[in-house]
């Protein structure tokens, strides 16, 4: 595979171009803003809870940016749907990454992580717990909110 | 008469640059980022090597040799930077880390002591942020109001507007940048010092992005304060210059304070050098000193109007190149009138992804906002991607980035 394949793999561009969960969900239980100053990346993150209220029924996003973080934040929509908030609110960034399955600038990492932040801040917000404080720090740089 | 410039040789002096002889990616690297920060010539390494080796110690007040020998090397570095830039006297020349301290010399130091409510701080949209945020920093500080003349997409400011943009305030500080670091045009610098001095109001001007490329004459710009940057015009990193006018930098307070730059200190009071020592608190960056010195000559060699020349041409092939890809724009003035430096979109393709994918051919541009947010609101994008050329570019360097953008285009599906 070349360096130009494995960076832009087919997956991050088909994501990218038809991004899964895209569109604002109205209403909602949960919902945060976050963009990158850097480079200008916005996503915006809703949640609806099952039932349960435990559980994420459905997720939607709107955004807009580099490949690398609409794809990412498409990705993510797939990688939570059907998970509890509890268990999104401490999954590791490690896991999405390696769906991303890219290699990574730290800079780019930014991009990739960012709809991941967004959706942190989300569901900490709406269940009353405090962002972890890998996310908090991160949250000023890609301004979650 | 009309004089004929001598033409670059662009491949000769590319030799002279150590850092192209590696690969990126297997390839030759096309460094198309100078604006950023340029590459440096061997002459400019080895003068700062030699210096280390054989003239280094603290200036100033060391009564041996040594001592006497780096003083000469600072102090010679100091002339050559008065002379670059046409300064009536050497002590008119601050040396400072970067063209971004030497305004917040001005604006802290002219600022805080001059500036109160009522008063008006001028800048343009235009601005890097050097020349932008200590302004509004300072004036938010005195409260003082702090106003931007609005810019053209490509770059014109229409200083006929400066007027009604003053109205009946109380102008004192008209801040404007010579060259845009994002759309390459210079701005009539004459003209709006002498407007600024009109309104009773000084003159600063941010010369980082022109003094690389273009004669920077402060009597013939007729500004108060002149703030350039060794890194962009093949000097080290961590040095640059501040000019200003004798009788402005003497009724200044000093910016920073401590080693250097007092005559007298007792437990109630201080009192301060004589210029330039007032400015230069600590030891001085006496090898960035000699390497920026070394830049000088450098570019003096190789002659400033022939590399403007040769930017010129570089940017008219450029734009040729760019308007035969579909989906590309670019932004700025004809190519006559701008230094090395082209701003492109690339439709349906964010600016980090043209330059990531750039990379993978070992072609280096920027991608963001430059440093200049405002400008990015009026072009209506959050990035642009830019490249930008200076005296050891090669067209094919341009070729390549035209290929790859093709490259970028097919892979995007755009």
């Amino acid at each position: 595979m070349s360096e130009l394949e494995q960076m832009y793999r087919e997956v991050i561009l088909d994501h990218y171009k038809n991004p899964r969960g895209h569109g604002a969900l109205d209403p909602h239980d949960a919902h945060a803003e976050g963009q990158n100053p850097l480079c200008g990346d916005e996503v915006t993150i809703f949640v609806r809870f099952a039932g349960d209220g435990e559980t994420i029924d459905e997720i939607g996003f709107e955004g807009r940016g580099c490949a690398i973080s609409q794809a990412a934040t498409s990705m993510l929509t797939e990688l939570v749907k059907g998970r509890t908030a509890s268990e999104v609110a401490e999954l590791p960034k490690e896991e999405l990454l390696e769906e991303i399955g890219i290699p990574l600038t730290p800079i780019r990492l930014k991009c990739a992580i960012l709809g991941l932040g967004v959706l942190k801040v989300a569901l900490h917000r709406a269940k009353g717990t405090p962002l972890p404080a890998e996310w908090q720090s991160l949250a000023d740089d890609l301004q979650l909110d | 008469m009309a004089v004929t410039t001598p033409k670059l040789n662009a491949e000769k002096l590319r030799a002279d640059f150590p850092i192209f002889e590696q690969q990126f990616h297997g390839k030759p690297l096309a460094f198309l980022d100078s604006a950023a920060s340029s590459q440096k010539p061997r002459q400019v390494l080895d003068a700062m090597t030699t210096f280390y080796e054989t003239s280094y110690a603290n200036v100033h007040r060391g009564v041996y040799e040594l001592a006497e020998r780096a003083t000469e090397a600072l102090e010679h570095a100091r002339e050559r930077c008065r002379a670059f830039v046409n300064a009536p006297a050497a002590h008119e020349i601050i040396f400072v880390r970067n063209a971004t301290e030497a305004i917040n010399l001005v604006a802290y130091a002219w600022g805080l002591k001059n500036l109160g409510p009522g008063d008006v701080v001028l800048v343009t949209e235009l601005e890097h942020h050097a020349n932008f945020v200590p302004w509004q920093f300072i004036a938010g500080k005195t409260g003082a109001e702090f106003r931007m003349l609005p810019v053209e997409p490509d770059g014109t400011l229409h200083l006929e507007q400066l007027d009604e943009l003053a109205g009946s305030g109380d102008v004192k500080v008209v801040a404007t940048g010579y060259v845009s670091n994002v759309l390459g045009g210079a701005n009539d610098i004459p003209r709006i010092a002498a407007w600024a001095h009109e309104r009773g109001a000084i003159h600063v001007c941010d010369a980082a992005q022109a003094a690389p490329h273009k004669r920077v004459d402060v009597q013939a710009l007729g500004t108060d304060f002149v703030a350039v940057s060794g890194h962009k015009m093949c000097g080290p990193s961590g040095i640059g210059f501040l000019w200003g006018r004798t009788e402005l930098l003497q009724a200044m307070d000093p910016f920073l304070t401590g080693g250097h730059m007092i005559r007298r200190v007792r437990e109630n009071e201080s009192t301060w050098g004589e210029l330039p020592h007032k400015f230069e608190a600590g030891t001085a960056p006496m090898a960035e000193a000699v390497g920026l010195a070394a830049a000088i000559d450098y570019l003096e060699e190789a002659g400033l109007e022939a590399i403007e020349q040769h930017e010129h041409e570089l940017v008219a092939y450029a734009l040729d190149k760019l308007a035969e890809i579909s989906g590309v724009t670019t932004w700025g003035p004809p190519a006559d009138k701008r230094a090395g430096i082209v701003s492109f979109d690339v439709d349906g393709v964010h600016p980090h992804d043209v330059a990531q994918i750039l990379d993978l051919d070992a072609v280096a541009i920027r991608a963001g906002h430059h440093c200049c947010q405002p400008l990015m609101q009026r072009l209506g994008v959050v990035a642009t991607n830019r490249a930008s050329f200076y005296l050891y570019t090669v067209p094919e360097e341009i070729d390549r980035l035209a290929a790859g953008l093709v490259r970028v285009k097919e892979t995007f599906g755009v």
